[in-house]
């Protein structure tokens, strides 16, 4: 691990102020920022430890919610609120690692984790997120994990992580401080949050340098109150996605009035189907309609090597989570 | 999997700490049937002939054979003549931290990249918590802050500070066993016993967490710990003994 200089903060202007530097990172849980120092993955000289500001608190919002980015996934996944109003976000947090990493990790973080990619994380492949302009080790590598949707030449990396995808199906909106425009705070639509590889794998998000996720807004809604996640991998628990799904369901007779579904582990970035939405709208909740949904979301993906099960994989996993969600 | 020792940050040979912690600690490991530890001298920095349980096993191991401890004892009581605190060399990053460990309070300086794992066992001597990946998903390194359980090795120690954590060696009152402890050894929940510390730290933040009552919830509630000699059927038994003791 590179030397670092240590600095705590204790209020947002401070963090955002001692963020500045290209090469300063804020610390929280620190289950991605260690693990990746330590690998010399990362290697910011200036690690600034936002854990002072307090901004843990998980409230109702006009019937939605608001998560403060330093809310632990544990904290934030046994929440009655979120159980109660967005089921799926919790089903999310507890699929994904471990206990103890749950307890440390938070929503901030969770947004910001990094792709599991092992050329990625190895420090030495060619790879364009790494090491931007040095190529891309994992087009011809072992692409089981790899993204097929999103992808570009530059890029397959899949996005790891399960809080997102429910947090996409939901149109949350993720808020900030310290941005240099304007009022210095942002409103982030979550579908424009993260971004894809494209010629720049290196950029993940829209953050500028310093910008700081303070919480987390999820706008009320009846239909997420029937919302579930399903998570498809090769373990029972602790384990990454091969596929997985963030489905709600609004059924009326057997008519779909509106459907949200979202994917993970198939994608660079938490995925949104939403022509897949807009088909069912007005269909009957049968399995054919699911089935037809599920192709609409897999078009235009892109296989390389190994990978291209998970087309498949993630159709069906679909059609399973929209027949629990229409239960 | 990270196979390396501990370099660079906490530099050379642990500072003997006049306090020998991992004495004390030694007192409150379980003692497995028909197995029994040193007996005690009394000890302070001029009393030599005494071993920490790793020093004991380096010892024993650099010697060889049985044959060769009593002479190995005598080396090492000569070589621990010289004690007090090593210095540490220092660096412009290092910070000057405060961490209460077991209800004990302990000041000491740190480089930042320094892990809560690697503070616990080779400055502070507490070599209960162990290390397995040290990438935060074996568990074997598991210790409770606020209560909580947290994987040691992604913490970094600068950021245990003003937090109560809690360590293996923390359990135990005196001579007397947490329940987890003793529902470990009575149900055999353990072979080599490297991953138990983290498995039985784990568990006692699971019961208190209370999401889990059927077998099925405390494998899923014990996922983050792995044992690589399989003793879990053992493991998952010693959790629910000890849940129905705790009512």
């Amino acid at each position: 691990m590179q030397p670092f200089q240590y600095v705590r903060v204790d209020s947002p202007d401070h963090a955002v102020a001692a963020a500045q530097p290209d090469d300063a990172r804020y610390i929280a849980g620190g289950t991605t920022l260690v693990d990746l120092m330590r690998i010399e993955v990362m290697r910011p000289k200036t690690v600034v430890d936002i854990t002072g500001l307090g901004l843990t608190a998980i409230d109702d919002a006009s019937g939605g919610l608001k998560i403060g980015a330093l809310a632990t996934n544990t904290d934030v996944a046994y929440h009655p609120l979120v159980i109660a109003r967005f089921p799926a976000l919790s089903e999310a947090l507890l699929s994904g690692a471990s206990p103890q990493l749950r307890n440390m990790a938070t929503v901030g973080g969770n947004l910001l984790q990094r792709t599991r990619c092992p050329y990625f994380r190895d420090g030495t492949s060619r790879c364009n997120k790494r090491a931007p302009g040095s190529g891309c080790a994992a087009q011809d590598g072992f692409t089981r994990s790899h993204a097929v949707l999103g992808t570009s030449v530059a890029c397959i990396a899949t996005h790891p992580s399960d809080m997102c995808v429910a947090l996409v199906a939901f149109d949350a909106i993720v808020h900030t401080h310290g941005h240099p425009g304007g009022a210095g705070k942002r409103a982030i639509p979550i579908g424009d949050f993260h971004t894809l590889p494209g010629n720049h794998p290196e950029i993940e998000s829209v953050l500028a340098p310093g910008e700081l996720v303070t919480h987390i807004e999820l706008p009320a809604s009846p239909l997420a109150a029937r919302s579930h996640y399903l998570k498809v991998r090769d373990r029972a628990s602790f384990a990454f996605a091969l596929a997985s799904v963030a489905v709600a369901l609004d059924v009326r007779g057997t008519v779909i009035r509106e459907a949200k579904i979202a994917l993970g582990g198939v994608a660079t970035k938490p995925w949104r189907a939403l022509d897949a939405e807009r088909w069912l709208a007005g269909r009957a909740a049968s399995r054919d309609n699911f089935e037809h949904a599920a192709a609409i979301a897999l078009e235009g993906a892109v296989p390389r090597g190994d990978n291209a099960f998970k087309i498949e994989l993630a159709r069906r996993t679909i059609v399973r989570a929209l027949e629990r969600g229409a239960l | 999997m990270s196979t390396n020792t501990v370099s660079g940050p906490l530099v050379g040979a642990p500072a003997p700490d006049p306090d020998v912690e991992g004495l004390e600690a030694e007192a409150n490991m379980p003692r497995i049937a028909g197995g029994e530890l040193p007996a005690r001298a009394a000890h302070g920095p001029a009393d030599s002939a005494w071993f920490t349980r790793r020093e004991f096993t380096v010892t024993c191991v650099g010697a060889g054979c049985a044959a060769a401890f009593l002479s190995g004892c005598k080396e090492q009581r000569h070589k621990r003549v010289e004690r007090g605190p090593e210095p540490v060399p220092s660096a412009p990053t290092d910070v000057a931290i405060a961490l209460s460990i077991n209800g004990k309070a302990h000041k000491l300086t740190v480089d930042p990249r320094a892990s809560l794992l690697d503070v616990l066992r080779e400055r502070l001597g507490l070599g209960g918590t162990k290390k397995g990946c040290d990438a935060g998903q074996c568990g074997a390194c598991t210790v409770l802050i606020g209560g909580r359980r947290i994987t040691s090795c992604l913490t970094l120690a600068v950021m245990a500070q003003d937090r109560e954590i809690t360590t293996i060696e923390g359990l135990a009152q005196g001579d007397a066993l947490h329940p987890m402890q003793q529902a470990f050894i009575e149900n055999d929940g353990l072979q080599c016993g490297y991953c138990t510390p983290g498995q039985i730290m784990s568990a006692v933040a699971l019961l208190s967490e209370g999401h889990a009552t059927t077998d099925a919830e405390v494998r899923e509630q014990m996922s983050g710990n792995i044992c690589r000699c399989g003793a879990y059927p053992n493991i998952v038994a010693a959790i629910q003994a000890a849940r129905r003791t705790r009512g």
